[in-house]
């Protein structure tokens, strides 16, 4: 269920690399994160440019009941802040790997992504909780 | 952000039919409860547009029968016991000497000696503790005999414009607990009960107690069924196009109709005067607290309950600062996005000055500042 291709934080966040050389990665939380908050309608993202650090926060996610942090798994620079989510934030729960990307980020230090979890790492981690 | 179930924690007989449903269980008031199934929205939708089940069984059933039981009841309600007919039921609250409010409740007259009332989960130890202490107090622990029957029953709620047809469809041999005021010449259904009556019948042959209550804001009945039938009657319910509906659903439907739920709205330290609930609370005072209420009646509260609208999905919680002019006037007692109005409803206590509909105040939402707009409760009212 949580794809093979990207790094995942025990905070259930992804990071998907895009491109190696340039060095940017797409951000967003997991199925299990979107599963646990349940209805999203609402979240809170930083701007295009804004700096993000590494497992700081970098938004708030609100669903009916509930609102939460998110933290970015890696630190670098916004270059882009996925607007869709403004008007249709059940993107997160309907394609929380795909069209609910939040953020794409170039990265300041791509050596953090050797402490994210792996696909098999992050659903041991699941199956602990 | 996932809350453990404990083991301790109670549960009710459909406790396996809701994990089997794919429900995400959570503690609440001493139980392990369903608090979503298909998700909030879906489920408020199936409420207002349709038909929802709840199981509330972790409500508590106290039997309040003997002579001197509606003698008591009047004393420790802010609804007349005694001037309730048999057949109906009754919405008000449980008050201590000060005016707080110790639980809210909804109480039913099954006959001239026995009354069935319902606490909250969580305050049923309290609320049957103060019982009995007031039943020694008033009449020297004679007349009335309290029996606790939660663990031996459950209780759905099945609430929506549909409801009606649904019970109507399953429920057989009703009988209403009070002559019936319209009379159509056919054999009696459960659409024929009014609001706040009773009856009892069968689903599938097994004996059902049915009230016209519940707490949506919207039509429903509430169902009180053996526990060895709790069951077989959800499954009926939920086949007959029912659809399961947990704790934060009913949360937001019952805020949409600005329905209090103790604890935020009510508490043992917050009157119903100051809640703006003086409408549950009878005028001719004998019951415990009735000084103070009604001396806040006539001379006004401090703070007064209001509720917000603010545009947009970001919600104020429970706790949030109320501002007006950059100073703190009051809190949020509970906040939620509404799916049924489309933006972000809030109930707030404020100074009194300010409890004026459509004043634009300020809540602080974790530190940004949102424009609320005060409004008269409630948010929501049924299509009439």
């Amino acid at each position: 269920m949580n794809p093979e291709d990207r790094k995942y934080s025990r905070e259930h966040e992804w990071a998907l690399v895009e491109d190696a050389a340039a060095g940017t990665v797409l951000v967003g939380i997991t199925h299990y994160a979107q599963d646990q908050l349940g209805d999203v309608v609402y979240v809170e993202l930083p701007e295009t440019g804004a700096p993000v650090g590494h497992m700081a926060k970098m938004g708030e996610i609100e669903s009916v009941k509930a609102v939460s942090d998110l933290y970015s798994p890696v630190s670098g620079e916004i270059t882009e802040v996925n607007g869709r989510l403004a008007q249709e934030p059940e993107l997160v729960n309907t394609d929380p790997f795909g069209d609910g990307w939040m953020l794409r980020v170039r990265m300041s230090d791509p050596a953090e992504l050797d402490a994210l979890l792996d696909a098999g790492g992050y659903n041991e981690y699941l199956g602990g909780l | 952000m996932a809350a453990d179930t404990a083991a301790e924690n109670l549960r009710t007989a459909l406790y396996d039919t809701h994990v089997a449903l794919g429900a995400r269980m959570v503690p609440f008031g001493g139980w392990d409860m369903p608090v979503q199934y298909e998700g909030v929205i879906a489920e408020v939708a199936a409420v207002r547009n349709a038909a929802g089940l709840f199981d509330v069984s972790h409500m508590g059933r106290l039997h309040i029968g003997g002579p001197n039981a509606a003698s008591l009841l009047d004393i420790l309600l802010t609804g007349s016991a005694s001037g309730l007919r048999v057949g109906r039921a009754r919405y008000c609250f449980i008050c201590n000497e000060r005016g707080g409010v110790i639980d809210d409740t909804i109480f039913y007259r099954l006959s001239d000696d026995e009354f069935l009332l319902i606490p909250n989960a969580g305050n049923r130890p309290a609320v049957s503790l103060w019982f009995d202490r007031q039943l020694a107090q008033h009449f020297d622990g004679r007349g009335v005999h309290i029996t606790d029957r939660t663990m031996l029953t459950g209780l759905l709620a099945v609430q929506g414009p549909s409801a009606v047809n649904i019970l109507d469809h399953l429920c057989e041999d009703f009988t209403p607990g009070a002559r019936l005021a319209r009379n159509p010449g056919r054999d009696p259904a459960p659409s024929l009960l009014r609001p706040f009556t009773w009856g009892r019948g069968h689903i599938d042959g097994r004996r059902v107690f049915i009230g016209r209550t519940g707490y949506t804001g919207g039509d429903g009945f509430e169902l009180a069924v053996g526990s060895a039938d709790v069951v077989a009657i959800w499954n009926r319910l939920t086949e007959a196009g029912a659809a399961p509906c947990g704790l934060g659903a009913r949360d937001v439907l019952r805020l949409e109709a600005g329905l209090p739920l103790h604890g935020h709205e009510l508490t043992e330290t917050i009157t119903p005067i100051e809640a703006g609930y003086g409408r549950f609370v009878r005028r001719d005072g004998g019951y415990n607290g009735a000084d103070v209420l009604d001396h806040q009646r006539v001379y006004g509260t401090e703070r007064r309950l209001v509720g917000l609208t603010l545009p947009g999905r970001s919600s104020p919680r429970a706790g949030y600062d109320v501002l007006a002019n950059g100073e703190v006037v009051g809190a949020v007692a509970s906040g939620s996005y509404s799916p049924t109005l489309e933006r972000c409803i809030a109930t707030a206590f404020v100074d009194a000055a300010y409890a004026v509909s459509d004043t634009v105040l300020t809540v602080d939402i974790r530190g940004r500042r949102a424009d609320a707009t005060t409004t008269e409760l409630p948010f929501y009212q049924r299509p009439s």
